[in-house]
């Protein structure tokens, strides 16, 4: 079993708490995993591109090859757009939060952003935000896109939550719901 | 069952203190800067990952670990732990070595005494460097063994091992590794930490005295371990003969983007290539030789510099073609990846999605919202709108994207401390104003001696310390004196007291502090101007602490 992702956003965005719960998920399945991660220049408000892959036995390379990933989660819509040749034409999703991020003065139509992403196969579109701010915090978006993936993950939704659980312990309970529920949101949300 | 993974740079940290290190020095620059950290982190919290508790050896108690004002001073700062006869790692970013270049060429012949290894985290593809130079070529230079890891597990085992061969060789050991493995994760097991060395100082203090005539004596000493370095490279590699039609060298972490491919290498050729994998040099020419006999053809995979493949072409040609970044397979620019590798192969490119037909443009990196550098920038532009012809140098770090629009505000970035030497130069060739802006770490860095020849020499420049009190672009590590010291320092090397302002970097301060970097414009002498502000990652980061 392989299976990799493409995790983008931009700089600044906190995508490496989504890394950290699905390779905490997958390593209590008893799997190997390999994150690749971006730190220094591009931290302050790039693009940044994660690659994290589960596999039962030991990823070879840090980064994922073209035409492999099957799954690619943005938080932000531009950002799945520039990676998709990372995904298997076959068997490759997107889950992609809908909110732009302006910080470049030529940033495209966020509505033609939008249906370029509805377009391709396997898409799904979510207001991460407006989901998680329901949970009780705007700032666990990140944890709505998690909940969406878990209908593909190939890993128990009781691991992924409880990983949640682990990761988010040190700030305190109230953090720990806030994300659970924030998870739950986004797997209702993409049933 | 493992639970955590563990970065390139923690797998070295966390080999290099189960192999007992007493010290560790550095200076932040990306991709090394976790190596620190790593130890800092264990040390205030008491434990380091994938160690049982107490399996440190206790040396976490005792063990230096500190940042350092350049890579130079961390170097020495190794060297004197060595002479004691510690265990020391000293850790920074690949231009970080042209830094600590003279301590590091030295130490090769000096007889190293508790073993001394020094990373660096070289940046293929340049993600945050101003170049991408390969340390392999710098370890040559020196004459110095270098190991290069491909994994994290590779990465602690040969950590461990680098200390132990340093101390029986007596000499330094250079770990080098690039970006993707410095920021990777993976699991990795460790093992029972081995105890710290206890002081024991050189016995031989001739062995550290390199005068010309004693220097002689260590060259020649230096000359004769060669051999004794390579037969670790040539124990090391792995030779797997395979198929004769081709021959394939996979050095350090080109050996993973390889694997990724061998199975539809495997297909579509009918057979496994044969493989020579590489990870330490002098390159182990017994090994290459062998493959090189049993193949019709050689494809030589490395990151950085074409330094194992120069060496194979030599200039009269061999007995079997050579195939790499010299003839085109692969391109002599840029990091390595399994995609590269994939068409260096001869293989077809996988069926991905198509690219967007809607193309996402760049998203450069930028200032934080409410970066104090935005705002020292804007009024630096504003003062100088008087003047027709002027020069605005800046230096390394996150000041440096005043490059980029809407900013357009600098004019150079060469290297670290150079702002205010070429602010000097610039103004002896006649462009004035010369300006130099550079942070407060950089400042100690390397601008320090630069400022000191423009005060003995009245040099006509203004200089801007964008005062941060933090090495913000690495994450936010504390400048090595406080802010508060800026200006007892400043007047100690002679900058008349008149001519320092100290400003608050802020939007609301704008029309004062134009006018104030107005007045130090007109001054005929240097003259600095501090801008100071907190670094919001920093407050950030102290806000999560
Ligand atoms: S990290 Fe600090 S210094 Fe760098 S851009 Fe952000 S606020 Fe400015």
């Amino acid at each position: 079993m392989n299976y990799d992702m493409i995790l983008a956003g931009v700089g600044g965005q906190g995508g490496i708490s989504v890394s950290i719960v699905i390779a905490k998920a997958a390593m209590a399945e008893g799997l190997r995993v390999k994150q690749s991660e971006v730190h220094g220049m591009a931290q302050r408000g790039g693009e940044v591109l994660a690659h994290l892959r589960i596999s039962d036995s030991e990823p070879a390379s840090p980064t994922i090859p073209l035409g492999t990933a099957s799954l690619l989660i943005a938080f932000e819509p531009l950002e799945a757009l520039r990676y998709l040749p990372w995904l298997s034409a076959k068997a490759g999703s997107v889950i992609s939060a809908i909110a732009p991020i302006k910080n470049i003065p030529n940033y495209p139509d966020i509505e033609a952003v939008l249906s370029a992403i509805r377009s391709l196969p396997r898409a799904r579109l979510l207001d991460a935000d407006a989901l998680a701010r329901e949970a009780g915090n705007a700032r666990a978006a990140n944890m709505v896109l998690v909940g969406a993936a878990s209908w593909l993950l190939p890993l128990p939704v009781e691991r992924l939550e409880a990983a949640i659980g682990e990761v988010f312990a040190r700030k305190g309970q109230a953090l720990v719901d806030v994300n659970l529920a924030a998870f739950r949101k986004g797997r209702d949300a993409a049933r | 069952m493992a639970t955590e993974t563990v970065m390139g740079d923690e797998a070295i940290a966390l080999g290099a203190l189960h192999a007992g290190i007493s010290s560790a020095y550095a200076y932040p620059g990306t991709p090394s800067t976790e190596i620190m950290e790593s130890f800092q982190a264990w040390k205030a919290a008491g434990a380091a990952p994938g160690s049982a508790p107490g399996s440190a050896g206790g040396s976490l108690d005792s063990l230096v670990a500190q940042w350092c004002s350049n890579e130079k001073t961390a170097y020495e700062s190794a060297l004197g732990a060595s002479f004691a006869g510690r265990r020391v790692m000293v850790s920074m970013k690949h231009v970080g070595l042209n830094v600590a270049a003279d301590p590091f060429i030295n130490s090769a012949l000096v007889k190293i005494n508790g073993g001394l290894v020094v990373v660096v985290a070289d940046d293929p593809g340049m993600h945050s460097s101003q170049d991408e130079q390969d340390s392999r070529v710098f370890a040559d230079f020196a004459r110095m063994p270098c190991f290069e890891p491909a994994t994290q597990q590779e990465a602690y085992d040969m950590t461990r091992e680098a200390f132990d061969f340093s101390e029986e060789h007596e000499v330094p050991v250079l770990m080098r590794i690039t970006t993707r493995l410095a920021h990777s994760r993976s699991i990795i097991e460790a093992r029972p930490a081995r105890a710290v060395n206890p002081m024991h100082k050189t016995t031989d203090t001739k062995g550290w005295i390199l005068m010309p005539a004693m220097a002689r004596q260590r060259w020649k000493g230096l000359l004769a371990k060669q051999e004794a370095f390579r037969t670790r490279s040539e124990e090391a590699a792995v030779l797997a003969l395979a198929g004769r039609k081709l021959g394939v060298i996979a050095c350090g972490l080109a050996r993973q983007y390889l694997a990724e491919n061998l199975a539809d290498f495997a297909a579509s050729a009918g057979g496994m290539p044969s493989v020579l994998s590489i990870n330490s040099y002098p390159v182990p020419v017994a090994k290459i030789r062998a493959l090189a006999a049993a193949v019709d053809r050689i494809l030589v995979l490395e990151e950085g510099y074409p330094y194992v493949e120069d060496q194979l072409r030599g200039v009269f040609g061999g007995p079997v073609p050579i195939a790499g970044k010299r003839s085109g397979e692969l391109p002599l620019d840029g990091e390595l990846s399994p995609d590269l590798v994939r068409k260096a192969l001869g293989l077809p490119a996988r069926e991905g999605f198509a690219p967007s037909a809607l193309v996402a443009p760049g998203r450069p990196p930028q200032f934080c919202q409410g970066c104090p550098h935005a705002d020292s920038y804007t009024a630096l532009k504003e003062a100088l709108s008087d003047y027709p012809l002027f020069s605005v140098n800046s230096d390394i770090g996150c000041y440096t994207l005043a490059a980029l629009p809407p900013w357009n505000a600098i004019e150079s970035c060469v290297d670290m401390g150079a702002s205010v030497g070429m602010a000097r130069g610039a103004s002896g060739a006649g462009l004035s104003p010369a300006v130099a802006a550079i942070g407060d770490s950089t400042f100690y860095h390397s601008g320090l001696p630069n400022l000191v020849d423009a005060v003995s020499h009245g040099t006509d420049i203004t200089l801007l310390i964008l005062d941060n009190d933090t090495t913000g672009m690495t994450g936010a590590q504390p400048t090595i004196a406080p802010s508060s010291r800026l200006v007892p320092v400043l007047e100690g090397i002679g900058v008349d007291p008149a001519h320092i302002r100290v400003l608050r970097a802020h939007r609301t301060e704008h029309a004062a502090n134009v006018a104030a970097i107005k007045e130090e414009l007109a001054h005929r002498g240097p003259s600095v101007v501090l801008l100071v502000r907190e670094c919001i990652e920093w407050m950030k980061k102290a806000r999560n602490a």
